[in-house]
């Protein structure tokens, strides 16, 4: 029976690993993640979930510990945040180069200097070059279902990439929700067990991440991005499936709120997309056409359907809770490049927005779209990208 | 357990066609231990000369599973190997790391005491030849005293780290030395390991022609000169308990040693020495020698080297 339980994202992470009948976990505690990591250690030692959970020095070796597993043929999992992530950094691209379906919660936190333990996305949105799948959560329901989802898809053999699970710090890794626990019979129907194409064999013996020459090195990456392309046409699919199964959809690569005749668009990630549903209601009280936009999948960027929104409206306003320094939001940036061999395209402008935990309310968002109006009727965009709420 | 050549198996995992420099002697130790466990086992190899020694995929030189891994992480990805060979209830499968002395004594030293502490059921082997060979020979934390290396040109300023009592200290069953040169010794100390429980060390000492600037041919001679000056001892700390092996084992008495000047003549990468160089690395040589002879002739817990939980 299908039960429903009021628990922290970061709880909710813990309890997936068991309906997902995950077999290796390796860890290392960061803040705020560490709730995930100590959840499943309760759960291991109950002997609630049976799988082996190898307790890393570090979160390099926490990535170099799946890969030894996911290789090793088992589902594997790990979750980690901020400098947890970016200290991954170089085993991240060793585990997507390895084709391994490693399953990762990241609650996206900032990164120091100063220390700072709350919300910001640059630390996985930094890592959006490393052959990673990437979801962006925006409640504590999606984060259960996404990681259900995301083994689905990362163990198909026309993806064979890991993903991360992306949930912002305290905004949801530590907020209860009630959240629907499907019955476990029909998650194992859902997703059955892993079955590697190939794995560490002794029987079978390949070398794994052999030394490839310049005559090879391209056909292996070109595969890498196949395969992506391949996960933007499988997660909307999945996600109809998952939604057939247990009742939860997300709205697969994009969930659209109010888009169809709205002339601006809100684009959002993560939990700011929640919130500007909020200010979409309001501002259309008001008679502005808005609606909003929220990207959850950010690799592979779905590039398509962000074509497909843009058409027939006048203004897209991105939100981004994270700044690729010298440059712009992620989000923006992503929007922008997809869009740039459409004729009849909208005005773009970007907000920065959030950073290091500052809260976006609906109220932040409403003055961002009052703003996103009067350049939209202007019909020009006086400025590339806005620091929302920047102490002057 | 005694080991004799002629019952060791005519197969062979280190196949033909390898790329490894002539006379290298990590290759010699890597076929020895395709000698001593056969192919039931799969290599965790992190970025080394080992990575390059099998060839360019679509081929491969190694006829074992092998999981090559970045440079800093086999202690951690053996972990993973071992975990999901237990999940999947594979019994007889021995899996060995397979790194050099930079992925060992530097950059990998918090991976392998990582392994070490979680008690990994793994062999893990450190084929040092005292520097990073495969990058074309710049000093590590296992390079002599002394020796010529691409950043110690002038020779290094710092001595070697003493990594087997570094593991040790990690309370593990099972910490060896060996060195190719003396093959059985190796072979018994590699069938051993696998019959214990746990993180097996074993530390040997592979000379490489190209970095230590001697003859391709004189590789096992080298080694045989490491062991008979006392430069290297053959030992092994099983549960604790310290224990020299032949011929290290008839060396305690000094004048059985050869003075290290035998060895250190031997190769180019210690031309620069000067005499008091000589002496003060004869020194401390003679002052290991005292050390092993205490720990030798002392029971284990004197030293809490080793304790069941």
């Amino acid at each position: 029976m299908a039960q429903t339980v009021i628990d922290t994202a970061n709880h909710i992470a813990a309890i997936a690993t068991k309906a997902a009948r995950v077999q290796v976990i390796a860890a290392y505690p960061i803040t705020p993640q560490t709730s995930i990591v100590e959840r499943i250690a309760e759960l291991v030692e109950s002997g609630e979930l049976d799988a082996e959970y190898i307790r890393v020095e570090s979160e390099h070796s926490a990535m170099a510990a799946c890969i030894g597993a996911a290789a090793g043929g088992v589902r594997t999992f790990t979750a980690t945040a901020s400098h947890g992530l970016v200290l991954m950094h170089e085993a991240l691209h060793w585990a997507a180069g390895s084709r391994l379906p490693i399953v990762m919660p990241v609650v996206n936190r900032a990164l120091g200097p100063g220390w700072n333990i709350w919300a910001d996305t640059t630390d996985s949105m930094s890592q959006r070059d490393t052959g990673w799948i990437q979801f962006y959560c925006a409640d504590n329901q999606e984060v259960f279902d996404t990681i259900i989802q995301a083994y689905k898809l990362c163990e198909n053999e026309q993806v064979l990439l890991p993903a991360m699970i992306c949930l912002e710090a305290f905004i949801l890794s530590h907020t209860y929700m009630p959240v629907e626990i499907p019955d476990q019979e029909k998650i194992d129907d859902f997703l059955p067990p892993y079955k590697p194409g190939w794995f560490l064999d002794v029987n079978n013996p390949l070398s794994h991440g052999n030394i490839v020459s310049p005559d090879w090195y391209m056909e292996f990456r070109y595969m890498m991005q196949e395969a992506m392309e391949n996960a933007k046409r499988l997660i909307p699919e999945i996600d109809k499936e998952y939604g057939k199964y247990f009742g939860f959809e997300h709205g697969g690569l994009i969930e659209k709120y109010k888009c169809e005749d709205a002339d601006l668009i809100l684009l959002t990630m993560g939990t700011i997309g929640s919130e500007a549903k909020i200010s979409v209601e309001n501002l259309r009280k008001e008679g502005l056409k808005v609606g909003t936009a929220r990207v959850r999948v950010f690799r592979p960027f779905p590039r398509e359907e962000i074509r497909k929104l843009a058409e027939n409206k006048q203004m897209f306003s991105i939100i981004d809770r994270g700044i690729s320094f010298g440059m712009e939001g992620f989000l923006a940036e992503e929007i922008k490049a997809s869009l740039c061999n459409q004729k009849d395209r909208p005005l773009i402008a970007g907000f920065i927005a959030g950073l290091g935990g500052r809260d976006v309310t609906f109220k932040t968002i409403e003055k961002i779209a009052e703003k996103s109006s009067e350049w939209m009727r202007a019909g020009r965009v006086e400025k590339e990208t806005v620091w929302v709420d920047l102490k002057e | 357990m005694t080991v004799s050549i002629k019952e060791l198996s005519k197969e062979e995992y280190l196949l033909k066609g390898h790329i490894a420099c002539a006379g290298c002697g990590p290759a010699i130790a890597l076929r020895l231990l395709f000698k001593a466990l056969g192919n039931k086992l799969i290599l965790v190899v992190p970025a080394c000369c080992s990575s390059v020694i099998p060839g360019p995929y679509p081929y491969t030189s190694f006829a074992v599973p092998v999981q090559n891994m970045l440079f800093e992480a086999t202690g951690a990805t053996a972990s993973g190997v071992v975990a999901a060979l237990r999940r999947r209830g594979v019994k007889d499968v021995t899996v060995v790391g397979w790194a050099g002395d930079g992925g060992t004594f530097d950059i990998g030293i918090q991976a392998l005491s990582g392994a070490a502490e979680r008690g990994t059921d793994f062999i893990y082997i450190c084929y040092d030849n005292e520097a990073y060979g495969n990058t074309g020979i710049q000093r590590s934390g296992a390079t002599p005293y002394g020796a010529w290396t691409t950043t110690t040109p002038t020779g290094k300023k710092e001595r070697k780290k003493d990594m087997a009592f570094i593991i040790a200290a990690h309370r593990i069953p099972y910490v060896a030395t060996a060195c190719p040169s003396y093959p059985m010794d190796f072979i018994k100390k590699l069938r051993k390991a696998k019959e214990i429980k746990g993180t097996k060390f074993i530390h040997i000492l592979a000379p490489c022609t190209t970095a230590w600037r001697y003859d391709t041919s004189k590789t096992v001679e080298i080694g045989r000169l490491a062991v008979q000056t006392g430069m290297w001892a053959l030992f092994e700390i099983e549960y604790g308990k310290f224990k020299l092996n032949p011929p290290s084992s008839q060396l305690i008495d000094k004048a059985k040693r050869k003075p290290v000047n035998a060895y250190l003549t031997s190769q180019g990468r210690f031309r620069k020495l000067t005499e008091d160089d000589i002496k003060k690395i004869q020194k401390w040589v003679d002052e290991d020698w005292e050390r092993y002879h205490k720990l030798a002739s002392n029971s284990a817990s004197d030293f809490g080297l080793y304790g069941k939980i």
